[in-house]
């Protein structure tokens, strides 16, 4: 795999948005076929990270290379023609126009020529609806407005979107994070059919248990550095979630939660001597420590 | 929302066709197209005049004519508002604007002996120099669009004043009918089209004549076929070309669309030059019907505009909205105006009317978007 040339690098690639350092040194390498996850917390990069990938930033150092040449993007529009597609969170729709004009947004395929070149709606309508089938959703009439759709029909519409324009490159941002267990899977399997399609996909998140199922690579991010690359093989997802988290902090953490169940118990044990009351009480300490040391 | 002529021969559709699902969709397509409110007002209120104001001529041809003319002065403005307003900004300069081309045709042509096309050449300049630095402040900083246009209402207006002032001494300049004939860009702008249809009409007693044999209409107004073509235009541009697809995305989510690699800025720069233009259009055909140029021509028409527009069902945070839609507005506001004149009420009242329509328009509309984006 050393030998193969990466669909998308990113080498040595800093952002600054004036005094503020946003990104800091960044080295990436996605290849064809594979899902790369990026991972870190609020406030680690990943948003600049993406918008310098797909063109809504310029990196202030380092360079970008596509496909072993390098590339700079000046706009979204350039990075879209170079094959980079890329999901935002907000998923670039517009609610209150029809599933077709938000599909074919920005490349709206034409007929006829000169002033009488008009968009060949039939062909629209047919396109929309057939890739919405392929995945499993059917659009009764691709002219109702997105804003009908749900979070993770949109999320499909959007993601289908980028396929069907023959993204190289596909990146998600947060695809995952607004949707039900039902919906986040229906994405999932996608993006791993996108893989299966020999896609090279970025998919950002901060849930480790929707990134590690579909995931070849991590990349992990902190405080706008990059702590490395991993391959799926070299990590476990106990080890990817501890990098993510600060490993040191959830740590202490986990020693101060441990310290209040502690306490908690010998004040029940206390309480529990005297009369019986405080069932409610360590109810409501258990459940955060228990998120945060399994899944957060 | 249709393309019916796409004749290139595509891949065959194979995609099964329900009949049944069509023939819903058409009614839920007919309900959530925006100009529906519109239509529904037009009908009422024709056929609340056609009651009013029977027997007072309003419906007669000249009758006809005449409240046309004032949807269509209005129409002409409105179809570019409109486009504007779905592309999700407005420009409260229309109206100065008006009298600021109207000004830079009559002084050049009167004072300077310049041809009138010339002098109309300038106009058209000049608009599309007050549209592009409206588009780039709005694109550059920011702001939102009610504030710079609100700027330059008052910068061309106060312009237009002190050009003519300090060219000529005076606010209005006259004599431009004499520059009229024979010139062939001017003739856009002025008389009126169909004169042999009427004519012809006349003759053969389809039409009332005036004592002198002549048909009460003369002909069409070529306001109203300015205004049919342009909103004609506007139509094919939202629903059929790329350019009006860009339109709609960029009112409707500005982020979204430069997402999606839509130039964005250059669509909304486009928009304002040609409310401009239009704007110009409208002065135009005010000059040479009048054969005088006034500064204070226009005023308050970029509200008018508006009104018109939101009538037609456009929504004012942009996205949504139509052309037709807008067209329609304006003939509602056409048939008010002169309606009333007709039907002898206080065209005080007129102002009254106006503010509800507009009122009744706005709700009518939130409700037409909260039914659309509810799932089918």
């Amino acid at each position: 795999m050393t030998t193969r040339t990466p669909m998308i690098e990113m080498r040595s690639v800093s952002k600054h948005f004036g005094s503020v350092i946003a990104l800091s040194d960044i080295s990436m390498q996605v290849y064809s076929g594979e899902v790369m996850c990026l991972l870190g917390d609020n406030g680690a990069g990943k948003s600049t990270l993406i918008k310098t990938l797909s063109g809504v930033h310029q990196p202030t150092h380092g360079e970008m290379l596509l496909d072993g040449k390098p590339a700079r993007f000046k706009s979204p529009a350039y990075a879209l023609d170079a094959g980079i597609a890329t999901v935002f969170q907000d998923l670039a729709m517009v609610p209150l126009m029809s599933i077709t004009r938000n599909f074919f947004m920005g490349r709206e395929p034409t007929v006829g020529w000169g002033p009488l070149k008009r968009i060949d709606w039939k062909y629209a309508d047919r396109v929309a609806k057939e890739e919405m089938a392929k995945i499993g959703i059917d659009v009764r009439d691709p002219s109702q407005p997105v804003g009908t759709l749900s979070g993770g029909e949109r999320q499909c519409v959007a993601i289908a979107r980028a396929v069907y324009f023959g993204a190289k490159v596909l990146i998600l941002d947060e695809p995952t994070s607004a949707l039900g267990v039902k919906q986040a899977s229906v994405v999932l399997r996608y993006i791993a059919k996108a893989r299966a399609d020999g896609l090279a996909v970025i998919f950002i998140t901060h849930n480790v248990h929707h990134a590690y199922p579909v995931a070849d690579a991590f990349t992990l991010l902190s405080r706008g550095g990059s702590l490395g690359s991993f391959r799926k093989e070299e990590v476990s997802r106990e080890e990817v979630l501890n990098m993510m988290a600060g490993g040191a902090e959830l740590e202490s953490l986990d020693a101060e939660l441990a310290e209040f169940q502690r306490d908690d118990k010998a004040k029940k044990a206390s309480l529990a001597a005297q009369d019986t009351q405080p069932a409610d009480e360590t109810s409501s300490t258990e459940p955060p420590s228990s998120r945060t040391a399994s899944g957060y | 929302m249709s393309s019916t002529e796409s004749k290139q021969p595509v891949t065959p559709v194979t995609v099964p066709q329900d009949e049944r699902i069509q023939r819903v969709s058409f009614w839920k397509r007919a309900l959530n197209r925006p100009e529906l409110g519109a239509l529904a007002g037009a009908v009422l209120v024709l056929s609340f005049f056609i009651v009013a104001s029977s027997g007072t001529g309003m419906f007669t041809p000249a009758g006809i004519i005449n409240f046309l003319e004032v949807a269509a002065q209005l129409g002409i403005i409105a179809t570019a508002a409109a486009l504007l307003m779905i592309g999700g900004e407005f420009d409260l300069s229309i109206g100065s604007m008006i009298g600021l081309a109207g000004i830079l045709i009559a002084i050049p042509a009167v004072e300077y002996g310049w041809p009138l096309w010339a002098a109309i050449l300038l106009a058209f300049a000049c608009a599309g120099l007050v549209g592009w630095i409206n588009g780039n402040l709005v694109n550059k900083t920011g702001l939102p669009s009610f504030i710079v246009t609100l700027g330059f209402l008052f910068i061309l207006r106060g312009l237009a004043i002190g050009v003519s002032r300090l060219l000529t001494g005076r606010t209005q300049v006259g004599g431009v009918q004499a520059h009229i004939p024979g010139d062939w860009f001017a003739a856009l702008f002025s008389g009126e089209v169909a004169t042999g249809l009427f004519t012809w009409m006349a003759a053969n007693g389809w039409m009332a004549t005036n004592f002198a044999g002549n048909p009460v209409v003369s002909g069409i107004p070529v306001s109203i076929v300015w205004w049919l073509g342009l909103t004609a235009l506007a139509t094919w541009v939202l629903l059929c070309t790329p350019y009006g697809n860009w339109i709609f995305a960029s009112g409707g989510d500005a982020n979204a669309a430069r997402n999606s690699g839509v130039p964005v800025h250059r669509v909304k720069i486009s928009l304002f030059m040609f409310t401009a233009f239009s704007a110009t259009i409208f002065a135009c055909i005010q000059v040479m019907d009048t054969g005088s140029a006034d500064t204070i021509r226009g005023m308050l028409k970029e509200l008018e505009a508006i009104i018109a527009v939101v009538i037609g069902g456009a929504l004012l945070t942009g996205g949504y909205g139509s052309a037709i839609g807008a067209a329609l507005g304006a003939l509602i506001f056409g048939m008010v105006q002169m309606g009333i004149f007709y039907t002898g009420v206080n065209t005080d009242w007129f102002q009254v009317f106006l503010g509800v329509m507009l009122l009744v328009a706005v709700l009518f509309n939130n409700y037409m978007r909260k039914k659309a984006m509810e799932a089918k």
